[in-house]
């Protein structure tokens, strides 16, 4: 559906953790597009990867010296990858903006909100403060903050939760960045709130163009929002296509199950839950992790990990993939 | 109410507050404003609303967990608001708690034994009678006898929910409160928590209070649905009708917010509508006035009552009639 | 308890503080034993005798033993440290806990005590009450155990406040167990790893306040071979005999760095928030 150039390559990115137990990899080599004004979904469940996956995007990982981070990442084909904590920063904010899941603790309470926004312009932007200002309440006008000029005066304490998590997006999308991160960006939030901060992320595509690579856990919210989705389950991609695809036909047992666990209009007497607890990745075999808890499970999944393959679009790493498609 | 109502509350309300700093004065939120709420015999009643909006509140002043600022509370036939010692010791048996998050509901420096030793041997249990016990509820939730020796931290969230909900039920409690009970666990496993629930409530003979911001999960497992909006019942269903045909504005604003899993139907919210307003200062009136598209002249100066607007279905609101 | 081990053998600075603590409390202990001459007994014909292989840190005016003393002086000060801090420990924890567990009017008067003894010096405080009970070994136990009881008291009701929120007292209370057994089954044992980490750095500042105050005159008896009585008389002689007041000063020093040592190791093992980040 998009014929631009992806603005965002991932290509084998892995992310390693030392720990006492030994290397535990918690994102296993994925290779992952993102074009302009596309809205990309990683789902999974807590301890997937799907954070780690994001933050490695980041360069967040520079910082922890137990993470190995390795692979390509290439941003409008500038490699990111081995780029020094310094580049990093010129980045961050500027190129790559990011929401975070707390809008609670991502705005310093001590500091007026208009400040704080502000700030992004004069790291990156060169500009006085007084322009800063000016385009800080500007942007807080932009993402639907009533009297902007007075609420910029006013400290994080005096906003509600959706009010605070607005005043981050406008944080991130001030310099116009190419891509834009959002981790869980409504999880803390009502559902009524939700719903406005994601038109609000859509209009903020809509104005800049920017690739937005949604993280959540949230199935529903990908499905009103998002144009393609990637499934991970224990660090590795399980399923990826467009969103209309994958949610009418899921292909990999895993998507599947999470689809149907969804007490949707018209629940059923009993959920189908998918039995079992989520892999631990410390213990990981060297099969299809998800072999466990699946009722499709051959002898052989134990064995070799399945690789990701199907048509351009639709990709499932499952080796009983064959098999469904004939039936 | 009749004698087919395990709990009945009435006009309960409940007020924090909360210390004013250098000269200023000190403020009062009313968490729990006049709600007059039954659980009958036998049923799960969900209790939906948005964070801060007091559900959690009323669930504890409902267990005698907080004291309350006014009201009455009735539990199986006997008035339960004032009584202390002994009497509420007795009473804690009968109604039972489950926590959203379950690991911080289980002492971490506690094996699984201890923990589930402890309800036991607090209402004065034999050593022997509490290891069979502890064994029937490790059976009744599915868990493995060598979780016994383990330390909540060893188990997934959804094991731990498990032993919370073993734990909650070791004592033969007639009402289980759940105070968001699948809201911090993975999509895959809340289907698992909620059909032991479900199942649970039927070998058991339990009534249930589930509360939850999240209605797909309330509409499951409710036989009838409360909403609450800032310290407020607004709307009480049965929970097929709260959902084909709501009432008043505000359930069919969080009815209408709720993300469905369809691609085919995107993004449904156009209006805005406003944030939550906080608790500290109530809009007068109709709390929910501010954000109602439906608004009428007296909205902003009385309180709309609870008025039975079908047969069986409840609703708080001037414009409707 | 394992895993703890574990963490703690690879945290180099706690290791080496728990080591020479473990050896000192040893040579404390095995004082009487371990000491090559009576740290009592004088000897006319060795004052002021420089450190040689028979006596390894030289000899006082009185022709004492310093290694010997210093040895002894461990003992002192080891057994001051441990009891003042049990005493401090021990009222603190349950002024701590019981006023953040009832709240209200309890917490506000116990606050306030607390405030008041805060606001002393600590050596000030610890003067005073020597002041009152007499110079002996037993109250100065006693005085600096009262003086760290307020520090002891702060850290138990801020970690108790947590806590009492903590789902799991909750459901404590929603079993009907007693407020006792919730304060002692619940709440301590999960705030024992502050107040273990507070112990230790203040076993470090009790063994200097002794030294204080014996060095003022108000501590133990003047003969008592206490380190801060031997600074307080090797002063004198600092020209001629620098080992009489260098050795129980190094000791000093070197006890008060391992306690600060481990504390702040524990404190890094023991704080749940940067082990989950590990």
């Amino acid at each position: 559906m998009n014929e631009q150039a992806p603005i965002l390559i991932v290509r084998g990115l892995s992310v390693d953790f030392q720990t006492r137990q030994g290397r535990l990899r918690a994102v296993d080599n994925i290779d992952l597009d993102l074009h302009p004004g596309e809205m990309l979904a990683v789902v999974g469940e807590s301890g997937c990867g799907k954070s780690t996956l994001s933050r490695a995007i980041m360069g967040l990982h520079e910082q922890t010296p137990e993470a190995q981070v390795s692979g390509s990442i290439r941003l409008r084909g500038d490699e990111l990858a081995g780029k020094t904590e310094r580049d990093w920063c010129a980045l961050r904010g500027d190129r790559l903006g990011m929401v975070f899941q707390d809008p609670m603790s991502s705005l310093n309470p001590v500091y007026r909100i208009g400040a704080q926004v502000a700030e992004v312009p004069c790291l990156h932007g060169g500009v006085d403060r007084r322009d800063a200002w000016r385009q800080a309440v500007e942007s807080l006008g932009g993402v639907g903050i009533p009297s902007p000029a007075e609420r910029a005066d006013q400290y994080p304490y005096e906003f509600s939760g959706g009010m605070r998590q607005r005043v981050v997006i406008a944080m991130a999308t001030i310099g116009s960045p190419d891509v834009l991160i959002a981790d869980e960006p409504t999880t803390a939030l009502d559902v009524t709130i939700q719903a406005q901060i994601m038109k609000l992320m859509l209009d903020m595509r809509q104005q800049t163009n920017c690739g937005i690579l949604l993280i959540t856990h949230d199935l529903a919210v990908v499905a009103q929002t998002c144009d393609r989705v990637m499934v991970m389950y224990a660090g590795r991609i399980a399923e990826q296509g467009p969103v209309k695809e994958v949610f009418k036909h899921p292909t990999h047992p895993y998507t599947r199950g999470l689809l149907a666990t969804i007490p949707g209009d018209d629940p059923p007497d009993r959920l189908p839950a998918i039995p079992g607890q989520p892999p631990e990745l410390k213990s990981l075999g060297a099969g299809c992790p998800f072999a466990p808890r699946c009722d499709l499970a051959q002898p052989h999944c134990g064995e070799r990990h399945p690789p990701l393959e199907g048509t351009p679009d639709h990709q499932v790493a499952c080796w009983e993939r064959e098999v469904r498609d004939v039936q | 109410m009749s004698n087919d109502y395990l709990l009945d509350a009435h006009n309960i309300t409940k007020e924090f507050t909360s210390r004013g700093g250098l000269g200023r004065a000190d403020s009062v939120v009313r968490a729990v404003n006049d709600v007059t709420l039954g659980v009958r015999r036998g049923e799960i009643l969900g209790l939906v609303g948005e964070s801060g909006c007091g559900k959690s509140t009323l669930a504890r002043c409902l267990l005698r967990l907080l004291d309350i600022d006014g009201g009455t509370i009735g539990f199986d036939g006997s008035d339960i608001t004032h009584i202390r010692g002994r009497r509420l010791k007795a009473h804690r048996r009968q109604a039972q708690l489950i926590f959203q998050d379950p690991y911080a509901s289980i002492n971490p420096r506690m094996s699984i034994r201890r923990a589930l030793h402890e309800p036991l041997s607090t209402h004065g249990w034999s050593r022997s009678d509490r290891e069979d016990r502890i064994r029937e509820l490790l059976e009744l939730v599915a868990m493995p006898e060598s979780a016994l020796r383990k330390h909540p931290h060893q188990f997934s969230g959804g094991q731990c929910q498990r032993i919370a909900i073993a734990r909650a039920l070791a004592l033969h409690p007639t009402l289980l409160v759940a105070d968001e009970p699948v809201s911090a666990l993975d999509v895959s496993i809340q289907a698992q928590i909620l059909n032991l629930l479900k199942d649970l409530q039927e070998s058991e003979q339990l009534t249930m209070l589930f509360i939850a911001h999240d209605l797909s999960v309330v509409r499951y497992i409710s036989d009838r649905i409360a909403v609450m909006y800032l310290g407020r019942i607004v709307e009480l269903a049965n929970a097929d009708d709260l959902f084909a045909d709501p009432i008043h504005p505000y359930t069919r604003l969080l009815l209408k917010s709720v993300p469905v899993a369809d691609p085919d139907s995107r993004l449904r919210m156009t209006e805005e509508i406003g944030d939550l307003p906080s608790p500290m200062h109530l809009p007068p009136g109709c709390a929910f006035h501010p954000r109602c598209p439906i608004r009428v002249d007296s909205c902003p100066h009385d309180i709309p009552p609870l008025r039975e607007h079908r047969p069986n279905h409840w609703a708080a609101c001037h414009a409707i009639d | 308890m394992r895993e703890f081990w574990y963490q703690l053998r690879r945290h180099k600075p706690a290791m080496l503080g728990l080591v020479v603590l473990s050896l000192m409390a040893v040579a404390a202990i095995g004082a009487p034993w371990l000491s090559p001459h009576d740290p009592y007994a004088m000897q006319v014909e060795h004052v002021l005798g420089s450190p040689t292989p028979q006596y390894l840190m030289g000899t006082d005016q009185k022709g004492r033993d310093i290694f010997s003393r210093v040895l002894h002086g461990a003992r002192i000060s080891f057994k001051v440290g441990s009891i003042a801090v049990t005493i401090a420990l021990f009222a603190g924890t349950a002024i701590g806990l019981i006023a953040a567990y009832y709240g209200g009017i309890v917490d506000f008067l116990l606050s306030r005590v607390v405030d008041v003894l805060f606001a002393f010096p600590d050596i000030l405080l610890a003067l005073a009450i020597m002041a009152i009970l007499g110079p002996s070994l037993t109250n100065v136990m006693i005085a600096i155990g009262i003086v760290y009881i307020p520090i002891f008291a702060r850290v138990a009701r801020g970690s108790a406040l947590s806590v009492k929120h903590e789902s799991f007292v909750e459901a404590a209370h929603s079993m009907g167990v007693s407020n006792f057994t919730i304060i002692r089954r619940h709440i301590l044992p999960n705030i024992s790893a502050p107040l273990i980490v507070q112990a230790t750095l203040s076993f470090a500042f009790a063994i200097l306040a002794e030294a204080a105050l014996s060095f003022l005159g108000l501590g133990v008896e003047p003969d008592t071979p206490s380190w801060g009585i031997l600074l307080s008389r090797g002063k004198d002689w600092m020209g001629e005999a620098w080992w009489i007041a260098f050795f129980p000063g190094i000791a000093i020093t070197l006890a008060v760095l391992s306690c600060n040592l481990l504390g702040d190791g524990l404190r890094d093992l023991l704080d749940p928030k940067a082990r989950k980040a590990s």
